[in-house]
This record gives structure tokens, C-alpha cells and sequence, in this order.
């Protein structure tokens, strides 16, 4: 038994030994190869893109932890700008259709991937929802991804902008803990700051300064999706990034 | 754990490298991983029997190449490393740099064995 927490495992079973070189039993040759290892993900992750250009649609991936308000902050979103933009929804999550449905609610179209147990979306996942999802006549479309700091950051899914939420709830280390997210972020947005009185542990400093140090260089916004200066911004930030695409396509 | 994914889009690429090439068995696969890529190298060796197993490179040893962040600074021009949060000069403490190492995740080289008897 192992001496350090009491579990059934010795030490040396808390990380396997690798295995050794095989003996070779032929000729043997070395072949220098030189690509990125998730280079058929950034393939699907261009053609992505390539079928929203050709749409002139804004592609949007949003992250987070579980429980930051992606969900809400769509929901939201949708309702400010209901009858100015034409949107829809492809929803990750491991298990439930819930989020969909929330989105659908809202009275627009929503494409969910149950991931089963993958921690994440990749390129292939959100090129088989648009199968499903006609783009014609969009103006915006939103991915959001499995509620996880960690792998999503690691796929390219082809689209324009990638935005990353940081709750108040959750602390202001978050990007020093999570750097590889936050650092690869266009837009930083600092929800449910309406908390702040209530969690005097945040600092919106510290985290703008985490996120500094973490290399990252976009916008941050601070908002509540019950509206106000932040979430206004928010809504202008997409509107800017509309417009940028718009006179791509034209 | 995205790594299993992360093997099973290596193991994809090995299999490509062993059929253009003739290989019977591979031998051993050297991947480079910085701290940037959001892979961790320990989790990429545990997951990478379950990826390669059934496949060509069943047997291979996997060889993890970690590369460490290192930055260039704008203000000083120095070349240091750097913590993957703390992306800051080692020389003036400056922030700003441009990352110039640290993000990839690379598929360097592949040991392959092609033939029953050696080939002279």
C-alpha cells in the first residue's frame, strides 16, 4: 500500500514506466518529419473558416470555466439584439442538450454537440454541425465551447475571434493559473462583476495584471448581462467586429 | 485530457510517415512540446499507448522534447526565459516580448524499420 495517501497503488505506479526502444529487427531509418502534430485539426480549422468567409458570417468561440455565464451572456445578447443581427448558436457540452434549449428559447437556431466525454470542440465537431446549420443570412455565429480553462485552448476551430470569460466568483488568478487560455484570447470579458460588492477577494486590477502577464493583448470588459456600460460595450465590441467582417466579404 | 486526442492525431501522422515510407514497425516517434501549447508532456506519454495501440506504432517509444518558454524583449532586445504566466523579460523585467519559443507542439522525427534482414 502506498505509504503517502493509503491508496492500493505503490509508488512506482503513479507514473508507468515508458516503454524501451524496441530491438530493431530490419533496416532502420530515420525520417525527419517537421509538422505540428494537430496539423489535420488546423486543416479542418481553415476550411471552417473559408465556408464563413464565403458567408461573410463573424465566427465567435467562446470559453470558460463551467459556470462563468457563456450561456447567459448569449441569452442575453440575443435579447438586445433581436431584430439588429441575425444570430445562431453551436453549443459543446459533454452530456445535455440544455444549453440548446436555452438558446432556443430565444428564438434562434441552436446545433448542439454532445461531446460524450471529450473535454473539448475541434475543428472536425463544429465542421459536422454546420451540416446542420445553414448559414445564409447570419450575421453572427457563436460556438460555445465545454466549460474547461484547460484543453479547448489547444484546438483551433476556425473561427475569427476567440473570447475567453473570466467570472468574479472564480478569483482574479484565474489567467495565471490557466495561461495558455487566456493568453490566446481576442476579448477578455470580466462577468457578473455586479458581485463585486459581495466578493471584496476580486480585484479587477490584479486581473487585468494577471492577464498582462499571461502575454495576453486584447480587450477586457468588465459586464453584467443585466445590461449597463460594460454589457453596452460588449454589444459595441460585436457590432465593430461585424462591420470588420462585412467589409471583408464585400 | 486532450492529450489522447493530441496522440491520436500523432499516431494519424506516424501511420502517413510509415506508409510513404515502407515501414513494417516503428520504432521510436520525437515530438517537441512547449509549456504554450497546452499540452503537458507527462499525460501525452500516459496517453500515448491507448492511442497507439493496434497500430504500426504499438511498440514505439515515445520521446517528449520539452522546450522552454523564451522571449524576446522590445525595450532591451534581450533573449530570456520565462514562466508560462509571467511572460516578462529576464533582463529588464519588461513585458513587453514577443514569445519566440514555447508554443509548439511538433512531430520531429520518426525511427521506422523496414525490412526483415538489414539491407546492405
Amino acid at each position: 500500500m502506498c505509504r503517502d495517501c493509503g491508496c492500493s497503488l505503490g509508488p512506482s505506479a503513479a507514473r508507468a514506466p515508458f516503454a524501451a526502444k524496441p530491438a530493431p529487427k530490419g533496416h532502420v531509418e530515420s525520417i525527419e518529419v517537421i509538422t505540428r502534430i494537430l496539423d489535420e485539426n488546423d486543416r479542418v480549422a481553415a476550411h471552417n473558416r473559408t465556408h464563413f468567409d464565403g458567408h461573410g458570417v463573424l465566427a465567435v468561440n467562446l470559453m470558460s470555466s463551467p459556470g462563468s455565464g457563456k450561456t447567459s451572456l448569449l441569452e442575453a445578447t440575443i435579447k438586445a439584439l433581436q431584430g439588429e443581427m441575425r444570430i445562431a448558436v453551436i453549443e459543446g457540452d459533454l452530456a445535455t442538450e440544455n444549453d440548446a434549449a436555452r438558446i432556443r428559447a430565444c428564438g434562434v437556431p441552436a446545433i448542439q454537440i454532445t461531446t460524450g466525454n471529450a473535454c473539448h470542440l475541434d475543428a472536425q465537431m463544429v465542421h459536422d454541425a454546420l451540416h446542420d446549420l445553414p448559414l445564409d443570412g447570419l450575421d453572427v455565429l457563436f460556438v460555445e465551447n465545454v466549460g474547461n480553462l484547460v484543453c479547448p485552448a489547444s484546438f483551433d476551430l476556425g473561427v475569427h475571434r476567440n473570447i475567453t470569460l473570466l467570472s468574479v466568483p472564480e478569483g482574479d488568478d484565474k489567467p495565471a493559473k490557466y495561461p495558455v487560455m487566456f493568453r490566446g484570447a481576442d476579448l477578455t470579458l470580466i462577468t457578473k462583476v455586479d458581485l463585486l460588492p459581495h466578493i471584496e477577494e476580486f480585484s479587477v486590477e490584479r486581473a487585468r495584471d494577471s492577464l498582462r502577464q499571461v502575454g495576453f493583448k486584447g480587450d477586457i470588459i468588465e459586464l453584467t448581462r443585466r445590461g449597463g456600460d460594460g454589457f453596452n460595450a460588449w454589444l459595441g465590441w460585436l457590432r465593430s467586429e461585424i462591420a470588420t467582417r462585412r467589409a471583408a466579404a464585400a | 485530457m486532450h492529450e489522447l486526442a493530441v496522440c491520436q492525431a500523432l499516431i494519424e501522422q506516424v501511420e502517413r510517415v510509415a506508409r510513404d515510407n515502407g515501414a513494417r514497425r516503428i520504432l521510436s516517434i520525437t515530438v517537441s512540446v512547449g509549456p504554450l501549447s497546452g499540452v503537458e508532456p507527462s499525460l501525452l506519454e500516459h496517453a500515448y499507448p491507448l492511442a497507439a495501440a493496434g497500430t504500426v506504432a504499438e511498440d514505439a517509444q515515445l520521446l517528449v522534447v520539452p522546450v522552454p518558454v523564451r522571449v524576446r524583449c522590445r525595450t532591451c532586445k534581450a533573449e530570456t526565459e520565462a514562466a508560462p504566466n509571467r511572460l516578462v523579460c529576464g533582463t529588464c523585467n519588461d513585458w513587453q516580448v514577443d514569445v519566440i519559443a514555447g508554443e509548439e507542439m511538433v512531430l520531429q522525427r520518426v525511427e521506422i524499420e523496414t525490412a526483415e534482414e538489414p539491407v546492405h
